[in-house]
Formats: structure tokens, C-alpha cells, sequence
């Protein structure tokens, strides 16, 4: 047990290899990496709470939390967290004992599976699954269903509609997200996480800006963040299907949540803005001292949070959307329009580019992107000439008639 | 190292459950589920074959992902057939359903 | 010896879930439960060596079917639905059907299973080369997309679920009072 040997791999992110030279057992590896992940994970979620308040708060013109743990309220998250524990856990009566139990679980464990494929920093990654990319799908596919176990659990005819409703918004928006992601994972050749964020000589928000954009907008859906919260809006449906749940459950609930988000915007990075990767900086090495991994997990830790901002700030600034819009927004915009792009990439990139580098690659692909973008909204421009949008119904033109018989 | 014919046994197991539920329900939506075990069990057999045999070829797996899809397309419909009965009829045990008998 | 033990404790707990399936008078239940068989097929699929049909099984079964199902189980129960009977008339027939089945087939994998040398490798998991599974995924796409190959059937299947999508939403539809009248 070298301490220095042991110091050294920590700053070089290399404990599991220096633990295996030692001669610890495979498992006992596994176990501590996994369990580390989980761990900061759930720690980083008290931080983030305490962070959304505040921005949110100052957007809105306003201090936030300023009167727990100092003049910055850092404890605030803390005091919610022991307010949530000592609540009295309280079972509807009727309650279906094992859905109603078993969905809070289930949304965490499964928020917690997709951090699993995400490499936070070269070299450093749960798996290098090479279908990275599908496991990550598949697994907030299967997060779907714990919504149902806990509408239908909690024997309340508003939780089950609330039920239905997050369903048919998380079903709906997992389409364009699948057809979006096939861009980069087509660019890229390889569904794997770590073999996109090294194909990823120039970012690929750069090189396809549309389909970033069309991620992002169902990521942001998915989660259930605003603007498509409707879900869980106190104005709408009274929170939704987690209606019944008091105390830790509900706190599960709220965790599931805010690790969703930071997922979301910790798996944009890794596809669109290059994961860990900053002008060779992941590569430094200083001496002897292989520096570049650290410096790697700086940069995506930033880069993260940098996403995460927006993520707030969109929450902090857009209004949310009605349930029909929602959905027409899904099936009548979104899936064409991420089709059509999947189909232009792909034409592109096989037969105009086959022999091209990567500069060449990346802005022709940009400008077919902004082709497509700019076509899609000349489109809908002249559809709307008239004023006659799809979305808008008639009850504005039938209330400025009435206005104006009068 | 398990043997093959674990395997083949397991989906001979959950294909002989399947048959069971197929045969014996009376609800409509619980014939359809097990109809969807029927098929996971096939699917089993298929993949296991692929992995011992012939590993190299892409036949079982294709094969094994065609079948995933029809029986999606088959769930799709059926469900949506069982839905518009129920709306017509009010009923979905199968038992009941007997208007073109004799 | 450790790959054995988890193999029988998947399978039996995917068969139980399975049984539950056929069993339960209460549908959601049964709904609950052919997820959890699902899960536990996917799990097998892993041990298999096949990942990318493992994470489809989870996404097409267990993120849309199950949901589709519970849907339908929704739309049609009755108010109070819970005194219906699980089993029709024939159930003993059917049962012993299964269980004779079930029988026949493991008698003959068991007694009739090839000992010769040549058919060893039938008795154990061939170690193959990681690099051929690793590769099935890039095989099976292209073999998707290789005329030579199955080209056709891909394109016929999604024809067909374009077919079943349309037509779905067109049984399912609730007809309007006027197409009635």
C-alpha cells in the first residue's frame, strides 16, 4: 500500500487500476466504482436544488433562499431534506400495496442505471457498452412504466390521469429523441458513448445544430421540465401521479427528477458538445504526472453545468404549453422534421462526403442543417399566411367578433 | 458453462405456460398476454440456437428481431380489435363473444 | 459454477412471473407480472451473448407493449370487475395439455440430447471469440441492409407496422355520433 502510488492514481483517476495491481478482487473494484457513482450522483442533487432556487430566483428578480446556513442559504436543501424525512409516510386507503410501493424505487433505480455508459472523463467510464447509446434508451423506456405503478397505486382517479397524461408526453417524445440521436450515433459509426465523444473532433453541435436542437426540446420533455411540466403543475392537475405519496417517497419522486435533468444534460454533452474533450486538454501530461484526466472531468463537470444552466433558465423564462399542443407539437412538427433531417444527413454524409476531412464534413453537414431549419419555418410561414395556424384555436377569433359586435 | 438444452428447456417451459393462458383464459387481454409469452418463449429458442451454433452469421439474431417486431404490430392490433369489441359488445371475455355461432 | 446458480434463479423467477401471468384474476397484476417476465427474458438474452436484442426486448416490450396493455386493461374493465372467473370451462383439458407438452418435449431434449464427440460442443457454451459478438450488431445491420441478405424483409416489416399503426388507430377510434345516426 503505497500512499504515494495510492495519491497518484487519484489524481490520475486510476484508483480501480492501482486497486487491481494490488491485488484487490474484481468485484470489490466494481463495487466501489459503483457505488461512488451513486453516491455523488444523489450528493450533487441536494447542491442542484439549492442551485435552481437561487437562479430561479434571480431571474425573477429576487433574492431566493438567503436565511438557512449563511447569507447564501446552502442548507436550505438540507432543511427540505429533513422536512421530507419526518414527514408521516401516509397509504391511501385502497392503495394497491405493491405498485404504490414499489414505483418510488423503481424511478430512482432507474435514473441512477443511465449514469452507467457515460464517460466522465477519458478513460473513466461505468462500461464502454458498445451500445452505449440503446442502453441509455432502453433504460428510460423502462422508467415509463413506474409512472403507471404509481398512478394506478395510489387508487385516485386524478393520480391515474395524471398517470395516462405523463405517459402519452414520455411515449410521444421518445420518438423524435431516438430519430435525433441517430444522426450523431450515424456520424460517429458506433452506438458506444466513448467512441462518439472521440469521433467528436469538432463538436457535433456544430456540425448538426438541428439535431441538437430537436434533443434538446425532447430531453427537456422527457424530464418533464417546463415548458412541458404539465404533469406535475400545481395549476393543472394538482401534482399529477404523485399525488398521494408524502414524505421520503415523494422525495424519491423529486430526486428522480433532478437526476433525470442532470442525465439529460450530462448525456448532451457527451453526444453534442464533445464530452470531456477541450483542445487536446484530456491529454496533458505534466512530467510524470498523467494530468489529463483530471483536467477531462473539470472540463465536463463545466461543460455539464453549463447545460444544466440552460435547462433552469428555460424553466425560469417559457410558458408552459397545453396538453394538445403538446402532442401536435410532437407528432405534427417534431417527428418530420427529425425524419427529414436523419434522411438529409444521411444522403449527404454517404454520397457527397464520403472522401471528405473533417472541416469539409462539418460545414457542409451545418449548412445542410440550416437548410432544413430554414426550409421547415418558410414552410410553416406560408402555411400561415392567413393567420390560420393548426395550433391556435378559434376561441381568440370568436372573442374579438364578439368584442367587436359590440 | 451451461448446456444447451437448459435453454431449450426454459423456453419450452415458458411456451408451455403461455399455451395454458392461451387456452384457459376467458378474458380477451389475458389471452393476448399470454400469446405474447408464446412468442418471447420462440424468440428464446431462436437466440439460443443462433448463440451455439452458427454465432458468426446474422441469421438467428435477424430473425430473432423480426419476430420482436411482428409481435409488437400484432399486440398493436389486437389491442385495438379488443377495444373497439368492447365498445360495440360491452364484453371481452371470450366466452361471450358468440355472435356468429351457429 | 456462479453462471449456473443465476441462470436457474432467473429462469425460475421469470417462470413464476410467468405463471402469475395466467393465473391472476386481477388484471393489472397479471399486467405487472408479464413485465417482470419480460425483464427476466431480457436478462436471459444477456446471458446469451445478445445485448442489442436485450435492450429492444426492454424498449419494444417492456416501454410500449406493457403500456399498450395496461391501456386496454384500462378501456375495458367494468365497474366492478374484480368477481369474474379466471379460467373458462376448459381449463383442466388445457392444463393437462400444457403440462403433457411440457412432458414430451423435455423427455426428448433430455434422453434423445447427441452424446457423440461431434456434438459435444452442443452440451456446453462454445467459448467464441469476443470479437464475433462484438461484431453481431455491425453484422446484423448490415446484414439488414445488404441485398444479398435480408434487404427485403426489412423493408415488408416496416410496411407492415406502417399498415398496423394506421390501421390501429383506425379500429380503436371512438366513432362519432353522427356516423351512427
Amino acid at each position: 500500500m503505497d500512499i504515494m502510488e495510492l495519491l497518484r492514481s487519484l489524481i490520475e483517476l486510476n484508483l480501480g487500476e492501482y486497486l487491481l495491481s494490488v491485488g484487490t478482487a474484481t468485484w470489490i473494484v466494481d463495487l466501489i466504482g459503483v457505488m461512488t457513482l451513486a453516491t455523488v450522483c444523489m450528493i450533487l442533487v441536494i447542491f442542484l436544488i439549492w442551485l435552481e432556487r437561487k437562479v430561479i430566483a434571480r431571474m425573477q428578480d429576487r433574492i431566493g433562499p438567503n436565511r438557512v446556513g449563511g447569507k447564501y442559504g446552502l442548507l436550505q436543501p438540507v432543511s427540505d431534506a429533513t422536512k421530507l424525512l419526518s414527514k408521516e409516510l401516509i397509504t391511501p386507503a385502497g392503495a394497491d400495496r405493491i405498485p404504490y410501493n414499489l414505483a418510488p424505487i423503481l424511478i430512482v433505480v432507474a435514473s441512477l442505471l443511465t449514469w452507467a455508459v457515460i464517460p466522465v472523463a477519458p478513460g473513466v467510464v461505468g462500461v464502454d457498452l458498445n451500445i452505449g447509446v440503446f442502453y441509455i434508451l432502453a433504460i428510460s423506456s423502462v422508467s415509463v412504466v413506474t409512472f403507471l405503478l404509481a398512478g394506478w397505486g395510489s387508487n385516485n382517479k386524478y393520480a391515474l390521469l395524471g398517470a395516462f397524461r405523463a405517459v402519452a408526453q414520455m411515449v410521444s417524445y421518445e420518438v423524435p429523441m431516438i430519430v435525433a440521436l441517430l444522426v450523431p450515433i450515424l456520424l460517429a459509426r458506433s452506438m458506444s458513448t466513448v467512441d462518439i465523444v472521440e469521433a467528436q473532433g469538432i463538436p457535433f453541435i456544430i456540425v448538426v445544430p438541428l439535431s441538437a436542437l430537436i434533443f434538446f426540446i425532447s430531453a427537456l420533455a422527457e424530464t418533464g421540465r417546463t415548458p412541458f411540466d404539465l404533469l406535475e403543475a400545481d395549476s393543472e392537475i394538482v401534482a399529477g401521479f404523485h399525488i398521494e405519496y408524502s414524505g421520503m417517497k415523494f422525495a424519491m419522486f423529486f430526486l428522480a427528477e433532478f437526476l433525470g435533468t442532470l442525465f439529460m444534460s450530462a448525456f448532451f454533452v457527451v453526444i453534442y458538445l464533445g464530452g470531456y474533450r477541450f483542445f487536446g486538454l484530456e491529454n496533458l501530461t505534466i512530467g510524470h504526472l498523467h494530468i489529463g484526466p483530471l483536467l477531462g472531468f473539470i472540463v465536463f463537470s463545466t461543460k455539464v453545468f453549463l447545460v444544466y444552466f440552460v435547462f433552469i433558465w428555460i424553466r425560469a423564462t417559457l410558458p408552459r404549453v397545453r396538453v394538445d399542443q403538446l402532442l401536435d407539437f410532437n407528432w405534427k412538427f417534431l417527428v418530420p422534421l427529425s425524419l427529414v433531417l436523419l434522411l438529409t444527413v444521411a444522403v449527404m454524409d454517404k454520397l457527397f462526403l464520403a472522401d471528405a476531412n473533417a472541416v469539409t464534413k462539418a460545414a457542409v453537414l451545418m449548412v445542410t442543417n440550416i437548410v432544413v431549419g430554414w426550409v421547415t419555418i418558410e414552410i410553416l410561414r406560408w402555411r400561415d399566411r392567413d393567420g390560420e395556424t393548426a395550433v391556435v384555436p378559434d376561441v381568440v377569433d370568436d372573442a374579438h367578433e364578439a368584442v367587436a359586435a359590440h | 458453462m451451461i448446456p444447451m438444452s437448459w435453454y431449450l428447456l426454459f423456453a419450452a417451459a415458458l411456451f408451455s405456460i403461455g399455451l395454458y393462458g392461451v387456452m384457459a383464459r376467458r378474458n380477451t387481454v389475458a389471452i393476448l398476454m399470454s400469446v405474447e409469452l408464446l412468442l418471447n418463449a420462440v424468440n428464446i429458442n431462436l437466440v439460443t440456437f443462433w448463440r451455439y451454433l452458427t454465432p458468426d452469421r446474422s441469421v438467428g439474431m435477424a430473425w430473432a428481431v423480426f419476430v420482436l417486431a411482428v409481435a409488437a404490430a400484432e399486440a398493436a392490433v389486437g389491442l385495438a380489435l379488443i377495444i373497439s369489441v368492447y365498445r360495440n359488445r360491452d364484453s371481452v371475455v371470450a366466452e361471450e363473444l358468440d355472435v356468429l355461432r351457429n | 459454477m456462479f453462471e449456473q446458480v443465476f441462470f436457474i434463479f432467473v429462469a425460475v423467477v421469470t417462470l413464476g412471473f410467468a405463471l402469475i401471468v395466467v393465473t391472476n384474476k386481477n388484471l393489472f397484476h397479471a399486467a405487472l407480472a408479464l413485465m417482470g417476465t419480460f425483464l427476466g427474458v431480457a436478462i436471459i438474452y444477456v446471458t446469451l451473448g445478445a445485448g442489442f436484442l436485450a435492450m429492444a426486448q426492454l424498449l419494444v416490450y417492456i416501454g410500449a407493449i406493457s403500456i399498450l396493455i395496461i391501456f386496454a386493461i384500462m378501456m375495458t374493465r367494468h365497474m366492478m370487475s374484480a368477481e369474474e372467473a379466471a379460467f373458462n370451462s376448459q381449463a383442466g383439458l388445457s392444463l393437462f395439455t400444457a403440462v403433457a407438452f411440457f412432458v414430451l418435449v423435455a423427455y426428448v431434449f433430455i434422453s434423445y440430447w447427441p452424446t457423440t464427440p461431434a456434438d459435444a460442443m452442443l452440451a456446453t457454451m462454445t467459448p467464441v471469440d469476443p470479437a464475433i459478438l462484438e461484431n453481431s450488431v455491425v453484422a446484423l445491420g448490415q446484414s439488414f441492409v445488404s441485398p444479398n441478405a435480408y434487404v427485403l424483409p426489412f423493408e415488408v416489416a416496416s410496411v407492415m407496422l406502417l399498415a398496423a399503426l394506421v390501421g390501429s388507430i383506425f379500429i380503436a377510434k371512438p366513432r362519432l355520433k353522427e356516423d351512427e345516426a
